[in-house]
């Protein structure tokens, strides 16, 4: 049992007031710490898969063929033979307003639907063509030799050549803050760990009578077991509360966010199940840690 | 006593076999010590300071186990004893120590009432053990006194209680009328002779000789540097007096 049930009597043979020394404020700042790390790995690696799931089958060919109309034919047939090959899901042609208003940004000169000086560059045509998901290196391949075949010169460019590495990137921060809330549940099980000897050296003349007195271990370890596991509770509790109260505000600043990243940094379901479930995971840990550090003490008193 | 009827190891309460202890590599507190505690008798361990009298009582109750020999208790060698097993013997030891050790925060009644409580005894069941004992202490009065509130005769009186109110069939009292004035003492010395009375076997470790001639048929026990004399002859077979 987490919080093994002793009687009231029982109970006061250990002194001391509930939450009077600093473990539980001490676990509070690491389970908020956990949470918090939780959180922003769960969030990050959805984010990663969502951005590596987008860009895994995603190719942009570029045409640029410098007479325009033989570039718009090329664009043409080259989509239309895409489009009909069994490993292409989608080929789509980006509008060259789509295009125009991509480099109105950089020119400063709003839309870009009335710029001359867009108007008169040589613009590639653009199309983006979704593979459908397996070997992306041989569909790849034989993409390549269709862009050679009907637009001589195309460059054919898969996201994941410049997208990858952000998404590898997210991925490792992930893996950060999933080895934080590792190291967290360690530093807290060290705490209960130092709480439970501390007590034992305090209560040291307490126990020792007990023992004479024909008291086990178990019965002894029960006593402050209990003790130890409520203020870890209590400490824990107060943490996950203060940590779910700063991920509503920050969950509710991304909900305003509707691309890229932000977009993506959705806990998800199994994500805030996960969240609820580390605090009752910490205190049955604490427990555990508790009971067995008590035990293994006791074991070496007569 | 003759011969023939001698006590066997096996009837006696206590039984140490060539006995040694020692805490450091250095000579031993307690070396050869042999002897038989009888079932209901009385005993009192003396000796200077330093003997190894609190040594002893520890053995006794199972506070220390020994670096060589063998210790019998109630038929069983508590030396081998797996550690798991020695709760259930400590329930049938009462303890009274010199400096009382009674919890601080207990009251009376809870410090009393402490080894029925760590037996299992219900709390239904405890009111009236220790409603009598305090009665029998002459505390009642004061059951909800902490431990600090009291005097130092209460206090004993208090630690008296707790160790006998489990009826314990071994009794060890070390220095028990060390911090009690002359007329408190023989009334404590009182109190051990009664529950002796009711089978009770009871070892006092004591300084105080005038006490000793106070309780009849009382064997005596003699530490000097760690070994043990017997001028009364009780822990001989058979008794010298007796033979």
């Amino acid at each position: 049992m987490i919080i093994p049930r002793v009687p009231p009597s029982h109970r006061a043979m250990l002194a001391q007031a509930r939450l009077s020394g600093p473990t539980p404020w001490v676990l509070a700042i690491l389970m908020l710490l956990t949470l918090l790390a939780a959180a922003a790995g769960l969030s990050l690696a959805r984010g990663a898969n969502g951005i590596g799931g987008a860009i895994a089958g995603r190719v942009t060919v570029q045409i640029v063929t410098a007479n325009p109309e033989l570039r718009s034919e090329q664009a043409f047939r080259l989509r239309r033979a895409a489009a009909g090959e069994p490993y292409v899901r989608a080929a789509t042609a980006v509008p060259r307003g789509d295009v125009a208003e991509s480099l109105a940004r950089w020119f400063g000169t709003g839309d870009g639907t009335n710029d001359p000086v867009i108007a008169a560059l040589p613009l590639p045509e653009l199309i983006d063509i979704d593979l459908v998901p397996g070997s992306n290196a041989a569909q790849l391949a034989r993409l390549r030799a269709l862009a050679a075949r009907e637009a001589p010169g195309a460059r054919v460019i898969p996201h994941a050549d410049w997208l990858g590495p952000v998404a590898r990137t997210i991925r490792t921060l992930a893996f950060v803050a999933a080895g934080l809330v590792v190291l967290m549940a360690l530093a807290s099980a060290a705490v209960v760990i130092m709480t439970a000897r501390a007590a034992l050296g305090t209560h040291y003349a307490t126990i020792e009578m007990l023992h004479l007195i024909g008291a086990t271990d178990q019965q002894i370890c029960r006593l402050f077991q209990r003790r130890i596991a409520i203020d870890s509770a209590y400490g824990i509790l107060l943490g996950a509360m203060i940590a779910a109260v700063l991920l509503a505000i920050i969950g509710w600043q991304f909900s305003g966010v509707t691309a890229g990243l932000g977009a993506e940094a959705d806990l998800g379901a199994a994500g805030w199940i996960f969240l609820a479930l580390l605090p009752l995971i910490a205190i049955a840990l604490a427990a555990l840690t508790a009971r067995v550090t008590l035990l293994r003490a006791l074991k070496t008193m007569l | 006593m003759s011969a023939a009827s001698r006590p066997r190891a096996g009837g006696a309460m206590v039984e140490f076999d060539h006995v040694g202890l020692r805490y450091s590599p250095d000579a031993e507190v307690l070396a050869d010590i042999s002897f038989l505690l009888q079932p209901g008798s009385f005993y009192f361990l003396t000796g200077p300071s330093g003997a190894g009298k609190t040594s002893l009582l520890k053995m006794l109750y199972l506070a220390q186990r020994p670096t060589r020999g063998i210790v019998r208790m109630m038929g069983e060698d508590v030396v081998a004893l797996p550690r798991a097993r020695l709760p259930g013997f400590r329930r049938r030891i009462g303890v009274v120590f010199q400096d009382f050790r009674l919890i601080p925060h207990l009251s009376a009644r809870d410090n009393i009432a402490l080894p029925l409580r760590i037996a299992g005894v219900e709390e239904a069941d405890l009111a009236g053990p220790v409603g009598e004992m305090l009665s029998w202490i002459g505390l009642a009065e004061r059951a909800a006194a902490l431990p600090a509130t009291l005097s130092g005769g209460e206090q004993q009186r208090v630690a008296i209680a707790r160790a006998v109110i489990a009826r314990p069939q071994l009794l060890i009292a070390d220095e028990p009328t060390g911090n009690v004035d002359p007329d408190m003492a023989m009334r404590l010395l009182g109190l051990f002779e009664a529950l002796n009375r009711l089978g009770t076997t009871v070892v006092v470790a004591t300084h105080d000789v005038h006490l000793i001639s106070r309780i009849d048929n009382a064997q005596m026990m003699r530490l000097e540097k760690g070994r043990l004399a017997d001028p009364t002859g009780a822990l001989r077979f058979p008794p010298a007096n007796r033979a």
